[in-house]
Protein backbone atom coordinates (compact mmCIF):
# COMPACT_ATOMS: atom_id res chain seq x y z
CA UNK A 1 0.00 0.00 0.00
CA UNK A 2 1.51 3.34 -1.33
CA UNK A 3 1.35 6.32 1.12
CA UNK A 4 0.24 8.63 -1.93
CA UNK A 5 -2.57 6.63 -1.86
CA UNK A 6 -3.87 8.03 1.19
CA UNK A 7 -2.88 11.88 0.38
CA UNK A 8 -6.43 13.04 -1.35
CA UNK A 9 -8.04 11.91 1.65
CA UNK A 10 -6.11 14.04 4.03
CA UNK A 11 -8.06 17.02 3.02
CA UNK A 12 -11.65 14.92 4.49
CA UNK A 13 -9.70 14.02 7.60
CA UNK A 14 -8.55 17.59 8.29
CA UNK A 15 -12.39 18.62 7.51
CA UNK A 16 -13.64 15.95 9.93
CA UNK A 17 -11.18 16.78 12.73
CA UNK A 18 -12.39 20.68 12.35
CA UNK A 19 -15.48 19.98 12.14
CA UNK A 20 -15.70 18.32 15.62
CA UNK A 21 -13.44 20.33 17.08
CA UNK A 22 -15.08 23.15 16.33
CA UNK A 23 -18.12 21.87 17.82
CA UNK A 24 -16.36 21.12 20.71
CA UNK A 25 -14.16 24.42 21.64
CA UNK A 26 -18.07 26.14 21.25
CA UNK A 27 -19.46 24.05 23.27
CA UNK A 28 -16.40 24.75 26.28
CA UNK A 29 -16.43 28.16 25.02
CA UNK A 30 -19.99 28.78 26.20
CA UNK A 31 -19.61 26.55 29.60
CA UNK A 32 -16.98 28.89 30.32
CA UNK A 33 -19.02 32.26 30.11
CA UNK A 34 -21.96 31.37 30.96
CA UNK A 35 -23.59 31.82 34.06
CA UNK A 36 -24.72 28.70 35.81
CA UNK A 37 -28.20 28.64 37.48
CA UNK A 38 -30.32 25.69 36.77
CA UNK A 39 -34.18 25.42 37.68
CA UNK A 40 -36.48 23.68 36.91
CA UNK A 41 -38.30 25.75 34.45
CA UNK A 42 -35.38 25.67 32.22
CA UNK A 43 -35.49 22.36 31.41
CA UNK A 44 -39.16 22.21 29.61
CA UNK A 45 -39.04 22.49 26.32
CA UNK A 46 -39.19 25.60 24.26
CA UNK A 47 -42.53 27.29 23.56
CA UNK A 48 -42.59 30.75 22.92
CA UNK A 49 -43.29 32.10 26.32
CA UNK A 50 -46.55 28.96 26.48
CA UNK A 51 -46.39 25.95 28.74
CA UNK A 52 -46.20 22.71 26.62
CA UNK A 53 -48.68 20.60 26.12
CA UNK A 54 -47.44 17.09 25.62
CA UNK A 55 -44.00 15.78 25.05
CA UNK A 56 -41.26 17.19 22.44
CA UNK A 57 -41.16 13.26 21.04
CA UNK A 58 -44.11 13.21 19.27
CA UNK A 59 -45.21 10.72 16.67
CA UNK A 60 -44.97 12.20 13.46
CA UNK A 61 -46.92 11.00 10.53
CA UNK A 62 -46.83 7.60 9.00
CA UNK A 63 -46.90 9.03 5.40
CA UNK A 64 -43.50 10.37 5.50
CA UNK A 65 -42.50 6.84 6.14
CA UNK A 66 -43.67 5.79 2.56
CA UNK A 67 -41.65 8.29 1.00
CA UNK A 68 -38.87 7.20 3.09
CA UNK A 69 -39.35 3.86 2.16
CA UNK A 70 -39.38 4.59 -1.78
CA UNK A 71 -36.44 7.26 -1.54
CA UNK A 72 -34.58 4.14 -0.42
CA UNK A 73 -35.60 2.61 -3.64
CA UNK A 74 -34.47 5.20 -5.98
CA UNK A 75 -30.91 6.33 -3.90
CA UNK A 76 -29.97 2.86 -4.82
CA UNK A 77 -30.74 2.94 -8.38
CA UNK A 78 -28.66 6.35 -8.22
CA UNK A 79 -25.78 4.37 -7.13
CA UNK A 80 -25.75 2.01 -9.88
CA UNK A 81 -26.77 4.93 -12.52
CA UNK A 82 -23.24 6.73 -11.20
CA UNK A 83 -20.79 3.50 -12.73
CA UNK A 84 -23.18 3.52 -15.87
CA UNK A 85 -22.82 6.80 -16.61
CA UNK A 86 -18.57 7.03 -16.15
CA UNK A 87 -18.44 3.42 -18.08
CA UNK A 88 -20.70 4.67 -21.21
CA UNK A 89 -18.23 6.55 -23.65
CA UNK A 90 -16.56 3.22 -23.44
CA UNK A 91 -19.07 1.26 -23.88
CA UNK A 92 -22.19 2.58 -26.35
CA UNK A 93 -25.56 1.19 -27.19
CA UNK A 94 -25.47 -1.66 -25.62
CA UNK A 95 -25.14 -0.65 -21.80
CA UNK A 96 -27.72 2.43 -23.17
CA UNK A 97 -30.27 -0.68 -23.47
CA UNK A 98 -29.46 -2.20 -20.29
CA UNK A 99 -29.70 0.85 -18.31
CA UNK A 100 -33.02 1.76 -20.33
CA UNK A 101 -34.04 -1.42 -19.30
CA UNK A 102 -33.25 -1.21 -15.76
CA UNK A 103 -34.71 1.86 -15.32
CA UNK A 104 -38.01 0.76 -16.53
CA UNK A 105 -38.32 -1.87 -14.51
CA UNK A 106 -38.44 0.65 -11.96
CA UNK A 107 -40.31 2.97 -13.66
CA UNK A 108 -42.90 0.33 -12.89
CA UNK A 109 -42.89 0.49 -9.45
CA UNK A 110 -43.23 4.50 -9.64
CA UNK A 111 -46.27 3.88 -11.62
CA UNK A 112 -47.53 1.06 -9.33
CA UNK A 113 -47.24 4.07 -6.34
CA UNK A 114 -48.86 6.73 -8.25
CA UNK A 115 -51.57 4.27 -9.12
CA UNK A 116 -52.14 3.47 -5.38
CA UNK A 117 -52.53 7.03 -4.37
CA UNK A 118 -49.69 6.65 -2.05
CA UNK A 119 -48.07 9.70 -3.45
CA UNK A 120 -50.63 11.82 -2.65
CA UNK A 121 -50.91 14.04 0.22
CA UNK A 122 -54.45 13.60 1.59
CA UNK B 1 0.71 -1.37 5.97
CA UNK B 2 3.19 1.59 6.60
CA UNK B 3 2.93 3.52 9.27
CA UNK B 4 -0.17 6.44 8.55
CA UNK B 5 -2.59 3.66 6.96
CA UNK B 6 -2.07 1.60 9.99
CA UNK B 7 -2.36 4.37 12.22
CA UNK B 8 -5.64 5.63 10.16
CA UNK B 9 -7.25 1.36 10.26
CA UNK B 10 -6.26 0.95 14.51
CA UNK B 11 -8.46 4.21 14.76
CA UNK B 12 -11.15 3.49 12.35
CA UNK B 13 -11.29 -0.14 13.81
CA UNK B 14 -11.70 1.25 17.26
CA UNK B 15 -14.37 3.36 15.94
CA UNK B 16 -16.42 0.62 14.77
CA UNK B 17 -16.04 -2.03 17.16
CA UNK B 18 -16.83 0.96 20.23
CA UNK B 19 -19.71 2.08 18.07
CA UNK B 20 -20.72 -1.69 17.11
CA UNK B 21 -21.00 -2.68 20.83
CA UNK B 22 -22.79 0.50 22.08
CA UNK B 23 -25.25 -0.09 18.68
CA UNK B 24 -26.63 -3.85 20.30
CA UNK B 25 -25.92 -3.16 23.95
CA UNK B 26 -27.76 0.33 24.34
CA UNK B 27 -30.82 0.64 26.40
CA UNK B 28 -31.83 3.86 24.23
CA UNK B 29 -32.64 3.01 20.86
CA UNK B 30 -32.71 6.12 19.39
CA UNK B 31 -29.00 6.52 20.26
CA UNK B 32 -28.20 3.21 18.89
CA UNK B 33 -28.82 4.35 15.94
CA UNK B 34 -27.07 7.47 15.56
CA UNK B 35 -24.20 4.81 17.25
CA UNK B 36 -25.42 2.53 14.04
CA UNK B 37 -24.60 5.95 11.49
CA UNK B 38 -21.33 6.45 13.19
CA UNK B 39 -20.11 2.95 12.70
CA UNK B 40 -21.35 2.35 9.54
CA UNK B 41 -19.34 5.87 7.95
CA UNK B 42 -16.26 4.39 9.87
CA UNK B 43 -16.62 0.95 7.60
CA UNK B 44 -16.80 3.64 4.88
CA UNK B 45 -13.21 4.32 5.86
CA UNK B 46 -12.12 1.06 6.11
CA UNK B 47 -13.02 0.70 2.40
CA UNK B 48 -11.09 3.95 1.47
CA UNK B 49 -8.21 2.02 3.07
CA UNK B 50 -8.76 -0.86 1.01
CA UNK B 51 -9.18 0.68 -2.30
CA UNK B 52 -12.87 0.89 -2.77
CA UNK B 53 -13.97 4.51 -3.24
CA UNK B 54 -16.76 3.70 -4.95
CA UNK B 55 -18.12 1.49 -2.37
CA UNK B 56 -17.30 3.91 0.30
CA UNK B 57 -19.32 6.29 -1.51
CA UNK B 58 -22.06 4.13 -2.34
CA UNK B 59 -21.78 3.31 1.44
CA UNK B 60 -22.00 6.72 2.78
CA UNK B 61 -24.91 7.48 0.21
CA UNK B 62 -27.36 3.98 1.06
CA UNK B 63 -26.29 3.52 4.24
CA UNK B 64 -25.16 6.43 6.14
CA UNK B 65 -27.60 8.69 4.16
CA UNK B 66 -30.56 6.57 3.72
CA UNK B 67 -31.23 3.45 5.86
CA UNK B 68 -30.14 4.82 8.87
CA UNK B 69 -32.28 7.64 8.16
CA UNK B 70 -35.07 5.41 7.54
CA UNK B 71 -34.31 3.75 10.70
CA UNK B 72 -34.47 6.99 12.20
CA UNK B 73 -37.84 7.40 10.82
CA UNK B 74 -39.17 4.29 12.08
CA UNK B 75 -37.82 5.16 15.44
CA UNK B 76 -39.96 8.24 15.99
CA UNK B 77 -42.92 6.67 14.75
CA UNK B 78 -43.27 3.57 16.67
CA UNK B 79 -41.18 3.90 19.78
CA UNK B 80 -43.63 4.75 22.82
CA UNK B 81 -41.22 7.32 24.23
CA UNK B 82 -37.09 6.94 23.78
CA UNK B 83 -36.82 7.87 27.56
CA UNK B 84 -38.66 4.80 28.95
CA UNK B 85 -36.59 2.89 30.39
CA UNK B 86 -38.05 -0.78 29.11
CA UNK B 87 -36.09 -3.71 28.62
CA UNK B 88 -33.97 -4.10 25.20
CA UNK B 89 -32.99 -7.38 25.73
CA UNK B 90 -34.39 -10.76 25.88
CA UNK B 91 -33.74 -13.53 28.24
CA UNK B 92 -30.64 -15.54 26.47
CA UNK B 93 -28.80 -12.69 26.81
CA UNK B 94 -25.79 -14.70 28.59
CA UNK B 95 -25.91 -17.58 26.39
CA UNK B 96 -25.93 -14.99 23.58
CA UNK B 97 -23.24 -13.42 24.78
CA UNK B 98 -21.10 -16.75 25.32
CA UNK B 99 -22.23 -18.21 22.03
CA UNK B 100 -20.95 -14.89 20.29
CA UNK B 101 -17.71 -14.85 22.42
CA UNK B 102 -16.88 -18.04 21.17
CA UNK B 103 -17.63 -17.57 17.42
CA UNK B 104 -15.85 -14.71 17.63
CA UNK B 105 -12.65 -16.27 19.57
CA UNK B 106 -12.53 -19.40 17.28
CA UNK B 107 -13.21 -17.55 14.22
CA UNK B 108 -10.44 -15.17 14.89
CA UNK B 109 -8.31 -18.33 16.03
CA UNK B 110 -9.37 -20.12 12.42
CA UNK B 111 -8.19 -16.39 10.33
CA UNK B 112 -4.66 -16.36 12.41
CA UNK B 113 -3.89 -19.99 11.74
CA UNK B 114 -4.87 -20.53 7.86
CA UNK B 115 -2.12 -19.40 5.37
CA UNK B 116 -3.46 -20.54 2.23
CA UNK B 117 -4.33 -17.81 0.50
CA UNK B 118 -2.00 -16.91 -2.42
CA UNK B 119 -0.99 -13.07 -2.33
CA UNK B 120 -1.28 -11.28 -5.43
CA UNK B 121 1.35 -9.07 -5.62
CA UNK B 122 -0.66 -6.96 -8.73
CA UNK B 123 -2.40 -3.85 -7.73
CA UNK B 124 -6.04 -3.23 -8.61
CA UNK B 125 -7.52 -1.35 -11.34
CA UNK B 126 -6.36 1.97 -10.75
CA UNK B 127 -9.81 3.60 -12.22
CA UNK B 128 -12.15 2.46 -9.91
CA UNK B 129 -15.89 3.68 -10.48
CA UNK B 130 -14.81 2.52 -14.81
CA UNK B 131 -13.78 -0.84 -13.81
CA UNK B 132 -17.35 -1.49 -11.83
CA UNK B 133 -18.85 0.38 -14.09
CA UNK B 134 -17.61 -1.96 -16.91
CA UNK B 135 -17.61 -4.78 -14.84
CA UNK B 136 -21.85 -4.13 -14.26
CA UNK B 137 -22.34 -3.47 -18.20
CA UNK B 138 -20.52 -6.75 -19.42
CA UNK B 139 -19.98 -9.83 -17.19
CA UNK B 140 -22.55 -8.80 -13.97
CA UNK B 141 -25.14 -7.84 -16.79
CA UNK B 142 -27.93 -10.49 -15.77
CA UNK B 143 -27.24 -9.58 -11.72
CA UNK B 144 -27.82 -6.31 -12.49
CA UNK B 145 -31.36 -6.35 -14.51
CA UNK B 146 -32.01 -9.08 -11.08
CA UNK B 147 -30.79 -5.92 -8.97
CA UNK B 148 -33.51 -3.94 -10.32
CA UNK B 149 -36.16 -6.60 -10.17
CA UNK B 150 -35.75 -7.20 -6.35
CA UNK B 151 -36.12 -3.01 -5.97
CA UNK B 152 -39.50 -3.09 -7.78
CA UNK B 153 -40.45 -5.99 -5.77
CA UNK B 154 -39.52 -4.67 -2.56
CA UNK B 155 -40.97 -0.91 -3.55
CA UNK B 156 -44.40 -2.79 -4.10
CA UNK B 157 -44.08 -5.33 -1.13
CA UNK B 158 -43.13 -2.46 1.12
CA UNK B 159 -46.66 -0.10 -0.55
CA UNK B 160 -48.31 -2.70 0.04
CA UNK B 161 -47.29 -3.27 3.69
CA UNK B 162 -47.75 0.01 4.43
CA UNK B 163 -50.58 1.64 2.71
CA UNK B 164 -53.40 2.38 5.31
CA UNK B 165 -56.17 -0.10 4.20
CA UNK B 166 -58.87 1.99 2.15
CA UNK B 167 -62.17 -0.18 2.64
CA UNK C 1 -4.78 -9.02 5.71
CA UNK C 2 -5.30 -10.87 9.26
CA UNK C 3 -6.34 -7.78 10.91
CA UNK C 4 -8.99 -6.68 8.27
CA UNK C 5 -10.60 -10.38 8.75
CA UNK C 6 -10.44 -10.05 12.48
CA UNK C 7 -12.00 -6.73 12.48
CA UNK C 8 -15.14 -7.98 10.25
CA UNK C 9 -15.05 -11.29 12.27
CA UNK C 10 -15.21 -9.01 15.32
CA UNK C 11 -18.00 -7.01 13.71
CA UNK C 12 -20.26 -9.95 12.81
CA UNK C 13 -20.13 -11.91 16.31
CA UNK C 14 -21.16 -8.16 17.33
CA UNK C 15 -23.68 -7.84 14.94
CA UNK C 16 -24.81 -11.60 16.00
CA UNK C 17 -25.02 -10.80 19.13
CA UNK C 18 -27.49 -7.77 18.72
CA UNK C 19 -29.59 -10.15 16.90
CA UNK C 20 -29.79 -13.24 19.38
CA UNK C 21 -30.86 -10.33 22.24
CA UNK C 22 -32.50 -7.52 20.75
CA UNK C 23 -36.28 -7.48 22.41
CA UNK C 24 -37.15 -4.40 19.50
CA UNK C 25 -37.38 -5.55 16.01
CA UNK C 26 -36.18 -2.32 14.93
CA UNK C 27 -33.32 -3.20 16.99
CA UNK C 28 -32.64 -6.65 15.20
CA UNK C 29 -32.46 -4.56 11.62
CA UNK C 30 -30.24 -2.62 13.04
CA UNK C 31 -27.50 -5.52 13.89
CA UNK C 32 -28.29 -7.31 10.63
CA UNK C 33 -26.91 -4.43 9.08
CA UNK C 34 -24.17 -4.70 11.13
CA UNK C 35 -23.62 -8.17 10.12
CA UNK C 36 -23.86 -6.83 6.45
CA UNK C 37 -21.50 -4.93 6.82
CA UNK C 38 -18.61 -7.18 8.13
CA UNK C 39 -19.47 -9.49 5.02
CA UNK C 40 -18.66 -6.87 2.98
CA UNK C 41 -15.51 -5.90 4.63
CA UNK C 42 -14.46 -9.54 3.95
CA UNK C 43 -15.39 -9.72 0.35
CA UNK C 44 -13.20 -6.02 -0.32
CA UNK C 45 -10.23 -7.32 1.79
CA UNK C 46 -9.97 -10.59 -0.70
CA UNK C 47 -10.37 -8.21 -3.51
CA UNK C 48 -7.28 -6.23 -2.66
CA UNK C 49 -5.18 -8.74 -1.14
CA UNK C 50 -6.37 -12.26 -2.91
CA UNK C 51 -7.67 -12.24 -6.06
CA UNK C 52 -6.38 -8.41 -7.52
CA UNK C 53 -6.99 -9.03 -11.11
CA UNK C 54 -10.84 -7.24 -11.51
CA UNK C 55 -12.96 -5.73 -9.42
CA UNK C 56 -14.90 -8.68 -8.70
CA UNK C 57 -15.57 -8.46 -5.13
CA UNK C 58 -16.05 -4.60 -4.67
CA UNK C 59 -18.91 -5.50 -7.60
CA UNK C 60 -20.35 -8.08 -5.33
CA UNK C 61 -20.41 -5.75 -2.04
CA UNK C 62 -22.36 -3.12 -4.19
CA UNK C 63 -24.70 -6.13 -5.14
CA UNK C 64 -25.14 -6.78 -0.98
CA UNK C 65 -25.58 -3.09 -0.80
CA UNK C 66 -28.56 -2.68 -2.57
CA UNK C 67 -29.96 -6.10 -1.09
CA UNK C 68 -29.63 -4.71 2.22
CA UNK C 69 -31.35 -1.61 1.53
CA UNK C 70 -34.50 -3.68 0.25
CA UNK C 71 -34.19 -6.19 2.75
CA UNK C 72 -34.23 -2.44 5.28
CA UNK C 73 -36.70 -1.25 3.30
CA UNK C 74 -39.42 -4.47 3.48
CA UNK C 75 -38.41 -4.77 6.83
CA UNK C 76 -39.24 -1.76 8.61
CA UNK C 77 -42.40 -1.91 6.40
CA UNK C 78 -42.99 -4.76 8.49
CA UNK C 79 -42.34 -2.85 11.26
CA UNK C 80 -44.97 -0.54 10.52
CA UNK C 81 -47.32 -3.23 9.88
CA UNK C 82 -46.82 -4.90 13.29
CA UNK C 83 -47.02 -1.14 15.14
CA UNK C 84 -50.33 -0.87 13.40
CA UNK C 85 -51.58 -3.92 14.66
CA UNK C 86 -50.09 -4.48 18.34
CA UNK C 87 -49.18 -1.05 19.09
CA UNK C 88 -45.36 -1.57 19.99
CA UNK C 89 -42.74 -3.34 18.26
CA UNK C 90 -41.67 -6.04 20.72
CA UNK C 91 -40.66 -9.44 18.84
CA UNK C 92 -42.97 -10.88 21.51
CA UNK C 93 -45.86 -9.48 19.75
CA UNK C 94 -44.89 -11.65 17.30
CA UNK C 95 -45.72 -14.79 18.01
CA UNK C 96 -49.03 -15.35 16.85
CA UNK C 97 -47.78 -17.00 13.10
CA UNK C 98 -45.90 -19.76 15.57
CA UNK C 99 -48.57 -22.65 15.76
Amino acid sequence: MKGFYVAPYLSILIFIVIGIGLVLFTFFLARLIRPSHPYPAKTINYECAELPIGDSWIQFNPRFYIFALIFVIFDVEAVFLFPWAVAFGQLGLYALIEMVIFILILFYGLYYAWKQGVLKWV
Amino acid sequence: MDAPVSLVFWILSFIIIVSAFMVVSLKNIFHCALFLILCLFSVAGIYLLLNAEFLAAAQVLIYVGAVSILMIFAIMLTSQLASKRISQTNENKLVAFFVCLMFGLSTLVLIANTHVWRYSAQALPEANVLTIGKYLMTDFMLPFEVVSVLLLAAMIGAIVLARKETS
Amino acid sequence: MFYYLALAALLFSIGLYGVLTRRNIIGILMSLELMFNAANINFVTFNKFVITDGMTGQVFALFVIAVAAAEAVVGLAIVLLVYRNWQGIKTDYINVMKW
